[in-house]
Order: C-alpha cells, then sequence, then structure tokens
C-alpha cells in the first residue's frame, strides 16, 4: 500500500534526507521518500501491518521534526 | 527575525564603549542569546534525541567555544549571519517552491454538472465517466472527454507546450487542464479523474524525483560521511597539535570551530535535487514529461538514438504522393481508383478516397469482388475496373510497366488496358530532417527500425541521413536489435529509443531511456516510457538533451563550486588563515548561491 501526505514546516534539506533516512529503515516500509521541494512524505508499506506502519512512521517524524505539520 | 538582527547589533555596538570587562560580558552574551536562543535550544532538543551532527548542535558548540575563548564578536558575528544565512536560503527555498506550485496550476479545482437545469461546481474526483460536464469560456478543462456541442478555440499549452491555440468541434476528443478560450462546450466525460491526463502529469512530475539521479546518490552518500568526518578532524584539530607540537589550546580550538562552522553539507543537499526538479519541471512546461531524475541525467550521455520508423519519423498516415495516368485524365483515373475502392475499408483504400473528396454515386458501382492480398474488380460506370497490386494484372494478363517509385503502388486496369498507377506512401514528420542533422551535430548515433520493406526504409535513411537502418523487423526482432546496440555500447554511453507505443512497448521498456512520442492517449506508452513527448512533434527530443544537460551542466557546477570552496577554507583553516566569518560564508554563502544556480534549471527559453 501507499501513502503520500504533505509534511508542513520541513524547511531544511539536510533534515528532509535524514528523515528519508530514518522512515527506510522503519520495519515493514518497502520505501519511504521524503520530497523537500514539495513538502511531500511517501510512504510505500506491506499491505498486511499497513496501520501499523504508518504509525510507526509518525512515530518517526513526530520524534525528528517535532515542530512540522502532518496534513492530509 | 529583522527586529532581533537589529536589536543585535545595537547591543555589539554598545558593547565596545563599555570600559568595565564584566558589564561588557554580559551585553554580547545578551546579544548572542537575542540572536541565537533557538539554535541553541533546537540544539538541545536535538542532543537529547542523540543526534550529534546536526547542524543547530554544530552552530551552538562553535560559537560556545568562541565565546569561552572570550571572542564574542566572533561568537555574536557566526550566529548573526547564521540566521541572515538561513532566512535567505529559506526565502530562496519558497521561491523555488513557489515556481514549482506554479507549474502545478495545471490541477482543475472544479467541474460543472447540471443539477436541475443549473450549473453546479462540483469536484472532478466525483465526475464518473459518461456524465456531462460544462466548460465556460476561461475555465479549465477539468476531465478528458469527448466535445458534445460548442464549437471553440482551446489552450493547449499547459499540456503540450504547444502555443497556437487549437479549434475543437463537437466530436473531438479534449484533454484535462487544457484551457477553454471562446465559448461554451458540453463535455461527455471518457476518464475518471485518476486516470486523466491532468492528474497522470501531476503525479508524474510529482513522482519524479523519487527516481534519483546518480549525482543525487554520490550526494546522499557524501554528505553522510562529510559531517562525522569534518567534526572529528576539528576534534584532531584542537586535541593533536597542542599536543604534539605544543602550541597554544586557544589558537588550535579556535581553529577546530572554524571547521564546526563548515561542517553541513546544506548547500549540496539542497541545490542538487532542487536542479534536477528544475530540469524535470522545466521541460514538462515544454511538453516533455520526465519520469525520473535518472532519466534525465541517462538523456545527457546518450549516444544513440534508435527510432521506430512507423508514426515517428514518419506521420503513419498514408498519402498520395503521384498519379501517373495513360490515356486519361488524372482526375479521371482517381475517380475510376476511388469508386472501385468504395466499400473497401483498408489503408491504402481510405486514402485515395480521401484524395478523390467528391461524392461517390454507389448506383455506379456494381459486381465488386475483392480479391485477397491483390486488390478489387468492380463495374464503374459500366467498364471493368481492376485496382491493386502487380499480382493482380499479372493474374489478369495485362500488360503494364512496373514503375521504379518506392511506395505502395497501386496499378489501375479500365476493360483490361492498364490506364496508370498511383503512388501511394507515408509522409514524413515535419523537422524530422532538422532533428536528425542536430542529433549528428551533437555526434549521437542515428539508427532506424522498421517493419516496411528494405526500399522504402532505404529512401527513408537516404533522405533524412540517417546512420544505420534496419528493416523487415518483425517487433521481437525489433527488441533483440536493441540488445545488441546496448550491448555494443561505451560503459556511461546511453541508448535511446523512440517510438509511438504502438506495438513497441517492450522496446520502449529496454531502451536505457525509453521516449514515447504523441503520449496523449497512448497509456501504454507512457506506461512502458521514460519520457514521454505530449505532442507530435519529433524536434522536442533535442529540447529534451538540450534540457538535461543545462541540468546536468548545474549539477556539475554546484558540486564543485560547493565541494570546493568547502575544502578551500577547511584547508585556510587549518593553516590559519581563515577566520569565523569566511567560514559562515562556506556555510551560508554558499547554499545560497547553489540554489539560486539550481533555479537557472528551471528556466527553459
Amino acid at each position: 500500500m501507499k501513502k503520500s501526505f504533505v509534511l508542513e514546516g520541513l524547511d531544511c534539506a539536510n533534515c528532509a534526507a535524514k528523515l528519508e533516512d530514518k522512515l527506510n529503515g522503519i520495519k515493514g516500509i518497502n520505501e519511504a521518500t521524503v520530497n523537500f521541494m514539495t513538502s511531500k512524505v511517501t510512504i510505500e508499506g506491506e499491505d498486511e501491518e499497513f496501520d501499523e506502519v504508518m504509525k510507526r512512521a509518525i512515530d518517526i517524524i513526530k520524534k525528528y521534526e517535532p515542530d512540522a505539520q502532518i496534513k492530509y | 527575525m529583522i527586529f532581533r538582527i537589529v536589536l543585535t547589533v545595537l547591543f555589539w555596538i554598545a558593547a565596545n564603549f563599555i570600559e568595565i570587562d564584566l558589564v561588557k560580558y554580559i551585553i554580547f552574551i545578551l546579544a548572542y542569546l537575542i540572536i541565537g536562543y533557538d539554535v541553541l535550544s533546537r540544539a538541545i532538543k536535538n542532543i537529547l534525541r542523540g543526534e550529534v551532527f546536526d547542524e543547530n548542535f554544530l552552530m551552538s558548540i562553535a560559537t560556545i567555544g568562541a565565546i569561552a575563548l572570550k571572542e564574542f564578536p566572533e561568537a555574536i558575528a557566526v550566529m548573526l549571519f547564521y540566521q541572515i544565512g538561513e532566512t535567505f536560503q529559506d526565502y530562496a527555498v519558497n521561491n523555488s517552491r513557489k515556481s514549482i506550485t506554479k507549474l502545478m496550476e495545471i490541477r482543475p479545482d472544479f467541474a460543472n454538472i447540471k443539477v436541475n437545469d443549473k450549473l453546479e461546481k462540483v469536484n472532478p474526483e466525483n465526475v464518473k465517466i459518461g456524465d456531462i460536464i460544462f466548460v465556460k469560456p476561461g475555465e479549465k478543462v477539468p476531465l478528458d472527454g469527448i466535445v458534445r456541442s460548442g464549437n471553440s478555440m482551446l489552450d493547449t499549452k499547459t499540456i503540450t507546450g504547444e502555443s497556437v491555440p487549437r479549434s475543437i468541434e463537437p466530436g473531438c476528443e479534449i484533454l484535462s487542464g487544457t484551457i477553454n478560450l471562446n465559448s461554451l462546450l458540453e463535455i461527455e466525460v471518457t476518464k475518471g479523474f485518476e486516470d486523466s491526463t491532468v492528474n497522470k502529469i501531476l503525479e508524474l512530475v510529482e513522482n519524479a524525483t523519487s527516481k534519483k539521479s546518480k549525482s543525487e546518490k554520490f550526494i546522499t552518500k557524501f554528505a553522510k560521511f562529510y559531517t562525522p568526518i569534518v567534526v572529528f578532524l576539528a576534534l584532531a584539530i584542537a586535541v593533536i597539535p597542542p599536543l604534539v607540537i605544543g602550541g597554544k589550546w586557544v589558537k588550535w580550538i579556535s581553529r577546530a570551530l572554524i571547521f564546526l562552522v563548515i561542517s553541513c553539507p546544506c548547500a549540496l543537499v539542497i541545490s542538487i535535487p532542487l536542479s534536477f526538479f528544475g530540469g524535470i519541471g522545466g521541460a514538462s512546461k515544454k511538453g516533455i514529461l520526465i519520469k525520473g531524475s535518472n532519466y534525465l541525467e541517462a538523456l545527457s550521455n546518450t549516444k544513440v538514438t534508435v527510432f521506430d520508423k512507423t508514426g515517428t519519423l514518419t506521420k503513419g498516415v498514408f498519402k498520395i504522393q503521384k498519379i501517373n495516368s495513360i490515356g486519361l485524365e488524372k482526375d479521371e483515373l482517381l475517380k475510376f481508383a476511388a469508386y472501385t475502392e468504395n466499400y473497401s475499408n483498408h489503408p491504402i483504400a481510405l486514402s485515395i478516397k480521401q484524395e478523390f473528396k467528391e461524392e461517390i454515386d454507389e448506383e455506379n458501382i456494381k459486381d465488386i469482388t475483392e480479391i485477397s492480398g491483390k486488390g478489387i474488380k468492380a463495374v464503374v460506370f459500366g467498364k471493368e475496373v481492376l485496382v491493386g497490386n502487380e499480382k493482380l494484372l499479372n493474374e489478369e494478363n495485362i500488360k503494364f510497366e512496373k514503375t521504379d517509385d518506392v511506395g505502395t503502388i497501386v496499378y489501375i486496369a479500365i476493360d483490361k488496358k492498364f490506364s496508370g498507377y498511383i503512388l501511394i506512401s507515408d509522409e514524413l514528420k515535419e523537422n524530422t530532417k532538422e532533428t536528425i542533422d542536430e542529433l549528428k551535430k551533437s555526434s549521437i548515433k542515428t539508427v532506424m527500425l522498421t517493419g516496411d520493406r528494405n526500399r522504402i526504409a532505404e529512401k527513408i535513411k537516404n533522405d533524412l541521413g540517417i546512420d544505420e537502418f534496419y528493416s523487415e523487423l518483425l517487433p521481437e526482432d525489433k527488441l533483440n536489435l536493441l540488445e545488441e546496440i546496448i550491448k555494443n555500447k561505451g560503459k556511461n554511453e546511453k541508448v535511446a529509443f523512440i517510438g509511438d507505443g504502438v506495438n513497441d512497448s517492450p522496446v520502449l521498456a529496454r531502451a536505457d531511456i525509453g521516449i514515447a512520442m504523441g503520449g496523449i492517449g497512448a497509456d501504454s506508452a507512457i506506461e512502458a516510457s521514460d519520457i514521454v513527448i505530449m505532442t507530435d512533434e519529433i524536434n522536442k527530443i533535442i529540447e529534451a538533451i538540450r534540457i538535461s544537460k543545462k541540468t546536468l551542466k548545474i549539477v556539475r557546477q554546484n558540486i564543485i563550486f560547493a565541494i570546493g570552496i568547502k575544502i578551500a577554507i577547511l584547508i585556510l583553516g587549518a593553516l590559519g588563515l581563515a577566520n569565523m566569518w569566511m567560514a559562515v560564508f562556506a556555510d551560508v554563502g554558499v547554499s545560497i548561491i547553489a540554489i539560486l544556480n539550481a533555479m537557472r534549471a528551471l528556466k527553459i527559453n
């Protein structure tokens, strides 16, 4: 399954690259991309546990980008 | 922010007039806190998360270090310029984000549908296939469909890059994202929003940057190692020389602090993807959709272009090139041929009828026999007419002269007497010759593949000056030949295949760069290809290559410039020849310049 959302307040390119790296380290995520230019995060993960995967991803985002707002 | 900057500067100036050291220090520290408190607080938060190589943290260490060495003006200056630089950088990023959103402005916001005889605006996503929508003058066409009523002019620039408006009438296909210029159009929707042209373009451009180019991968790797290495070097510079050669601790620590300021690879991390995004965005404005940064990069290394013939180099439409009549007028001959072919749907019959133009009186056609693979026999205006290839005339024992013309030849005999022939062939697209010439000028080899006969292929090869051609190929032969060409190229050379997506999807997919022409409408071509040219203009290939070369040039400039300046200042810093100010420039100054340079990629004339 694939889901994407806008991460508002993502204002440093290096942070975006780091976040992408961290997201890709999450179990169950096949591919995560953080597009700095469009402020868009796309997560592609296993179907069976996708809700669980999204939860983990959002935890990571909150941890590393506490000031950013997630908007669907 | 401006207020904070001004306040800091005032405090800074004031501190210089104060004689008492303690008061002076307090005022300096106040100035430092005013400008840098948010950086410090972010740094603390990051350490708590175990994130050591964070920009905020490194800036904080560098400035606190300077304060500890009683170099107050340096500490304030670093913070001040870092903040000013960041502000500029945000501004530049926002600006480029805006230019990019502008590209995305083709997204339609609403569709008009009729509810109880009144037009209502609804979300295009909620419109179903078969629904009727209305587009007023000046509005964007929200969904793909067929015009049911209304004649108007259509601005297709955002979709195809074509600047001349197109006229549109009932029965015409209409694409979402185009703009209706003159009068109300009633459109029957043929595709849901998900599959509509405009949505596909948007998805394509937005997702393009997720397919990373080699340069981007290099930068990501570089960034991962760069910061830790610079930080450890800083540590080494602070500790080793004083211990080994017994220099002053203060001197070496201040040199180490310079390293910390330069340790963020931001300029590269931000400007390289931005350049690619700019190039892809600029190309999409011209009706060239590039599906990934990697393809944009590969395109600049194209060494061989392989063209499909029909539908790519030629229009794929048969047209009468010549009528050679014997013993009667050309128009007469055409008339007999058109009447005889009246009921046939063969492409050749269609082109004859199209040329004839006049209405056909079917009363005058009798006893039609279609002789499969040979032609047609019919009685037209009371005369027995044969229209077909040489086999037909041979079979009927009619004497005729063979011609040397290249193309499809249709022989005609009236009442058992040879009366001439019609030459039909496919037409070359406009700008084909110029495109081939241009490719050759850039020392790119050109190859043509076709299922057509050898003589026809050879004529096109000679007319256009193509380097190599292979004819009479089956679709699977094309794939094998392409494999062969790919096998024989150099290591960093790329092979591009250009086709129209009809019958050649596997070849498009196999090529290093698959370019589909006239991508609109042919879904399989869009799927299989890496680059889609929205219009039928073959010279867009030159434009695409130009854009890719320009983008890659900017990317190389930025990589060399950013890494070069950083390394230069690092060396100068280690030797004690650089100060904090230069270090701040190497950090934020370089970022801003690199971003501005990257934005040039978006500007394509």
